[in-house]
Order: C-alpha cells, then sequence, then structure tokens
C-alpha cells in the first residue's frame, strides 16, 4: 500500500471529489506495428469502429450544437473514405497507425488551405476525429474519463470537458492549466472541483484520491483518518452552500440597506438550462467564442441567432449582455485568430473583430436581429483607444440599414465596453460614448502588473487586490455613478465572497458571477456594511 | 439503360455546403437506391453525393453553381428531393434561399 501524497495546486473551481485517479497517458505510448498488412488493416478498421461508438455515446448525452458537431464527427468517421485512402497505404507497406495519420493529414493540410474561413475552421474536427483514432490505435486511454474520476492529465480541452459527463462526481487536477483558462471558467460554471499547476508529481493511475478544490489540494492514497477529516469539511462546505441557496432567490441588500444586483457570466447557451432565472438580475456576461471555438468552427448568422435568442428566451425581459468575440490572447481559434509572440498584447478582442470585418458583420447581424427579443445590451471586449467604439457602431449602423432594407426584423441594442485597458481606466471620461462600463478585472489587473495571467510562476503577482487595480477601479466606479453611467464588474474578482467587500468598497452596486457562486456572493453582500462588514 | 437524371441549383445559404448542410445533404442522398453525384463545373469531377468526406472536400461556398446528377431507380426523385434541400438553405431557418 503506497503512503499518502499531499500535491498541492491552485484552486481553480472550488468544490471536493473523492473517487480514482484517472492518468491521461497522452504521449509516450507507441504504436506496435502488426505481423501484416492484413492484420494492420483489422487494426484500423477496428479502431474506427470503436472510436465512432465512443463519438456516439458522447453525442447521446448532448443536444443543439454540440449535438450536431458530434454528428458530423460521426459521419466523416462512418464513410468509409478515409479509411480506403488509409487502406491503399496499408496495402503499400504502411502501418495502420502511419496510415491513417497521412490520410488525415492530408486532408487538413486541404482545409487549412482553403480561403474560406469556415471551411479553414473544420481543419480542427479533422484534427479530432484523427487524434481520437490514433489514441484507440495505441491504446491510449486518455480519451475516455471514467465517469466519478479526477481526471489528472496536462491540460483538457473545452470540447473533452463539455464531453464528458460530470454529473456522477469527479473533478479534474492539470500539470500544467491555468484558473483563468477556458475550462477553467467552465468548471466554476458547472460546479466542477478543479486544481491546476500541480506539477510533474508522480500520481498512481486508479489510486483512491481526495481532490479539495477549497484550499487546492490532492490527497493520493489517503488514510482512513484522513478521509474522514475531508468528509468532514466537505459536509460544513455543503451546509454552507445549501444555507446561502436557501436564501439566494432573494435580492441582495446590504447591513445598510443598499441594492446590489447580481448577474451571472455565463460560456455557452446551453448553461442557461442549469440557472434558475428568478435568483439573478440577469445576465452580466455571455462569452461568445464558444460558438466560434474548438471544434464547432466558425457558426454562421442563423446558428448565433439561433444561440442569441435562446439565452434572451431564458432571461423573460431581464437584461442580457453579450459580449462580441473575444478571442486572441489565451483563446486561440483556428482559422481566426493571428498567431503572435505577445498574444495578450496582439490583435485580440475588438481589434481583431474590427481586423475581419467578414467575420464580425455576420456577428453583428445576429446580434441586430437577436435584439427585439429581449433586452439585449452588446459589450465590446479590449477597447483601448475611443475610435474603436465609434468603428463599431458605423458596422453596427451599416448592418441594420441593409436588414431594414431587406425587411428583416431587428433593432439596434445598447452598446458597451469592457473596461480591462488601463488607457480606459484611468481616462473613463473619454469613453462616455458608451452605453455601459464593465470592468474586466482579470484582464485589467494583468495589464495593470504586467504580470501575464496565464503564467504559472507569476500567480503571486496577479491580484485583483493590488492598491493600484483597485484604485482603478474606483476610478472607474464614481465617474460611472457621476454621468450615470452603468458600471459593473464580470472579472472572477466578483465571483470571490473575499473580494466582493472590497468590490463594494470602491462604489460598485452590480456584479457578474459564476452561477455556482450567486448563492454566496448574495450571502457575502448581506453581510457587507459601508461602515465595515461583519465576518 | 437505367432511369437518369440532372439538374443545377445555386447555393444560397450563408456558410455554403459546410459541416451541417453536408450532413443534411448526404444523409438524403443515401436514402435513395441510385447512384447521386454533383459536380462544381461541367468538366467535372464528379463527386458521390453519399460521402460526406467528398461532399465536404468539395469545399463549396455560398454562390457556388452545383451541378447534380443520378442514375437509376428514384433519380428523378432524388434530384428533385436534393435540390429542393439546397434551396430551402439546408433547412438552417431564417429564410436563406428564398426567392424574392
Amino acid at each position: 500500500m503506497a503512503s499518502p501524497g499531499r500535491i498541492f495546486g491552485q484552486a481553480a473551481s472550488a468544490g471536493f471529489a473523492h473517487g480514482p485517479v484517472h492518468l491521461a497517458r497522452r504521449q509516450g505510448r507507441a504504436y506496435v506495428a502488426k505481423s501484416t498488412p492484413e492484420r494492420e488493416l483489422q487494426a484500423l478498421q477496428l479502431a474506427v469502429e470503436a472510436a465512432a461508438g465512443e463519438i456516439a455515446s458522447a453525442m447521446s448525452q448532448l443536444s443543439g450544437d454540440a449535438a450536431d458537431i458530434l454528428e458530423f464527427h460521426l459521419a466523416m468517421l462512418e464513410d468509409g473514405s478515409f479509411s480506403a485512402t488509409a487502406a491503399e497505404a496499408i496495402g503499400a507497406g504502411a502501418t495502420a497507425y502511419d496510415a491513417w495519420k497521412a490520410a488525415l493529414d492530408a486532408e487538413i493540410e486541404s482545409y487549412q488551405a482553403s480561403g474560406d474561413a469556415y471551411f479553414k475552421a473544420r481543419s480542427a474536427d479533422l484534427s479530432d476525429i484523427r487524434d481520437t483514432v490514433l489514441s484507440v490505435l495505441t491504446g491510449d486511454t486518455a480519451h475516455a474519463i471514467r465517469p466519478g474520476a479526477i481526471h489528472v492529465d496536462e491540460d483538457i480541452a473545452p470540447s473533452r470537458f463539455l464531453a464528458h459527463d460530470w454529473s456522477k462526481g469527479g473533478g479534474l487536477a492539470l500539470r500544467k492549466g491555468s484558473v483563468t483558462s477556458h475550462v477553467a471558467m467552465l468548471a466554476r460554471a458547472r460546479g466542477v472541483p478543479m486544481i491546476v499547476g500541480i506539477g510533474d508529481s508522480a500520481i498512481e493511475d486508479a489510486a483512491e484520491a481526495l481532490l479539495d478544490a477549497q484550499s487546492g489540494e490532492l490527497l493520493v492514497s489517503p488514510y482512513p483518518a484522513q478521509i474522514a477529516d475531508f468528509n468532514d469539511r466537505r459536509t460544513a462546505s455543503q451546509a454552507q452552500q445549501r444555507e446561502a441557496d436557501a436564501l439566494a432567490p432573494h435580492p441582495a441588500i446590504t447591513r445598510d440597506g443598499e441594492s446590489v444586483q447580481v448577474l451571472v457570466n455565463i460560456a455557452d447557451p446551453g448553461d442557461v438550462d442549469r440557472i434558475s432565472v428568478d435568483h439573478v438580475d440577469g445576465i452580466g456576461l455571455m462569452r461568445t467564442e464558444f460558438l466560434f471555438g474548438g471544434d464547432r468552427g466558425l457558426p454562421d448568422e442563423e446558428m448565433q441567432l439561433a444561440a442569441y435568442r435562446k439565452v434572451l428566451d431564458w432571461a423573460g425581459g431581464k437584461p442580457v449582455t453579450i459580449r462580441t468575440i473575444d478571442a486572441g490572447g489565451d483563446k486561440p481559434i483556428e482559422g481566426y485568430t493571428i498567431a503572435e509572440d505577445n498574444s495578450f498584447l496582439g490583435v485580440r478582442g475588438i481589434r481583431l473583430s474590427l481586423a475581419k470585418p467578414e467575420i464580425f458583420r455576420v456577428q453583428i447581424r445576429a446580434l441586430l436581429r437577436a435584439a427585439p427579443h429581449g433586452s439585449l445590451k452588446v459589450m465590446l471586449p479590449m477597447v483601448s483607444v475611443p475610435g474603436e467604439i465609434d468603428a463599431a457602431r458605423a458596422m453596427f449602423a451599416k448592418e441594420a440599414a441593409d436588414l431594414a432594407s431587406a425587411d428583416v426584423i431587428h433593432q439596434m441594442p445598447e452598446i458597451g465596453i469592457m473596461v480591462e485597458v488601463p488607457s480606459v481606466a484611468i481616462t473613463p471620461a473619454r469613453f462616455a460614448a458608451a452605453a455601459f462600463f464593465s470592468i474586466g478585472s482579470n484582464d485589467l489587473t494583468q495589464y495593470v502588473l504586467a504580470a501575464s495571467r496565464d503564467n504559472a510562476r507569476l500567480s503571486a503577482l496577479g491580484s485583483a487586490d493590488d492598491p493600484a487595480v483597485l484604485s482603478l477601479i474606483a476610478n472607474v466606479a464614481s465617474f460611472g455613478k457621476a454621468r450615470a453611467i452603468e458600471t459593473s464588474l464580470c472579472g472572477d474578482a466578483a465571483s470571490d465572497p473575499e473580494m466582493i467587500g472590497l468590490l463594494l468598497g470602491t462604489g460598485l452596486r452590480r456584479f457578474s458571477v459564476a452561477p455556482a457562486r450567486v448563492a454566496v456572493i448574495k450571502a457575502a453582500v448581506r453581510l457587507w456594511s459601508g461602515e465595515g462588514s461583519v465576518k | 439503360m437505367t432511369a437518369r437524371a440532372i439538374s443545377e441549383v445555386i447555393i444560397t445559404n450563408e456558410v455554403g455546403l459546410h459541416a451541417r448542410p453536408s450532413v443534411k445533404f448526404t444523409k438524403l442522398a443515401k436514402t435513395f437506391p441510385c447512384t447521386v453525384e454533383f459536380a462544381t463545373s461541367e468538366e467535372g469531377p464528379w463527386i458521390d453525393a453519399k460521402s460526406i468526406v467528398k461532399v465536404m472536400g468539395a469545399k463549396a461556398p455560398k454562390g457556388t453553381r452545383l451541378l447534380l446528377r443520378a442514375q437509376g431507380e428514384q433519380s428523378t426523385t432524388a434530384i428533385a428531393e436534393l435540390i429542393a434541400l439546397v434551396e430551402r438553405g439546408f433547412d438552417e431557418g431564417g429564410g436563406h434561399g428564398e426567392p424574392r
């Protein structure tokens, strides 16, 4: 019996999990060549069938866009064309592994060479299809996470996170990863416990483990006493959560009687299915990168319209703030973003949208058409000079005129901005053309402290409670109040009950938080008073 | 000789013969016993309309003129139904492809 191993990481999504370790073996597994071409061919056929089965079973748990994409993967796999090309190569002496890889690589290359962004983006699907079959061929288990397991991996792609059924428990312990990555956001939204940056410690596959993503530790092969202690902590935390949950439907009012708006951040239209609309004051941030990102490719106008309408219908008249695509930085999108050395300071957010008007205008049209269906606000990310608001407004006006001349129902939404670049936070008056301000504390912090937020070695530097960051937040909040420009904060700081007091102290009264944190944040607001909060 | 049908249509939906449209297109083609092929010019190459890999591989964007031909049983119905699907904008909603 192994002695317990205590491994520390950074808490990325709070929660507890007790289960077997599932170790991803991505590298180091070589394909073992078979003795004859016939056996190679057979191995390939079996692998394609197994991969198809895997996709079919993942598909049965999904609906909407995610299911459509998997249906497409399945159809591509079952088509037989790739197998036929690979079979020819096997006949000429190649292994099943090399033959399949070569067949798909050639196809991927032809997609990447396409001038059409929509087709170019599909190369990500083909990579996924290629890797699924290759991992079956090498016996690599990285693709199948057992339900309830604590998955240990270098990092994990959002699409894989979404494809897994987390309702049976389990969690994530990533060797690298980042608390601000998209997967971390998804994990927080769904309440899946996750820690990151656990490093290269040796961890035994299938060992019993306790994941405490509150304090950020993974305990492998624990003693019974440690399990009992873990269960106590989990029970206490759950009781606290239950207490907060009971009050979740009620408004958040400070001890001074001031009302505070608590909205939610979502990343995927499907997220609203898990949120009770009565508990929140609206959607403060709907990210749209996931509509674009990963294996979904670039979405067309109808697909976007359907996604926006779903959320507006759910909100039933409460405000819904949709952020235009915020790609670049740590959120690359195949076929869209530009590879850069210093991507956080590069062509990202609104800069990229304005540089690629042919893609931006599709999103603008979908937003204009969605607007009549609720209280829509559109938010521009990464604005750093006032001219960017004007340029975006002009594009909205042009598309609105086009829709009007084609008799398509539409409406001009309010257009506001994210405040995440210091230039805006220092001189907000220059940006008063914005209908609202939403402070993105994660990016604002990294830019103010010059500490890249995806660099684990700098994690001690990048905190929103830094006095310089708080002073900028207060500057924006007081300007917004004086000029009656609605000002809110949608960064991770708003989801942290320890930070809420400081943020209320800056004058902010509107926050957008991770769905799983609504109850806790409301509870923290109720304890706060301008005279000093009670602990 | 078995029955033969040929016709043409312009792709009008925004993204062309993309993932979802291709799935719908090949699924429908496979419901017919006849061979169904398409090309983007009279000189070919003629592409198997029942293979999603080949249909996607054609990378046909919006505005592409699609030539369709079928040979064998139900070839006329096959062509008519496939053309109707393209004209309906692959049922992606919003009235794309509606003649005005």
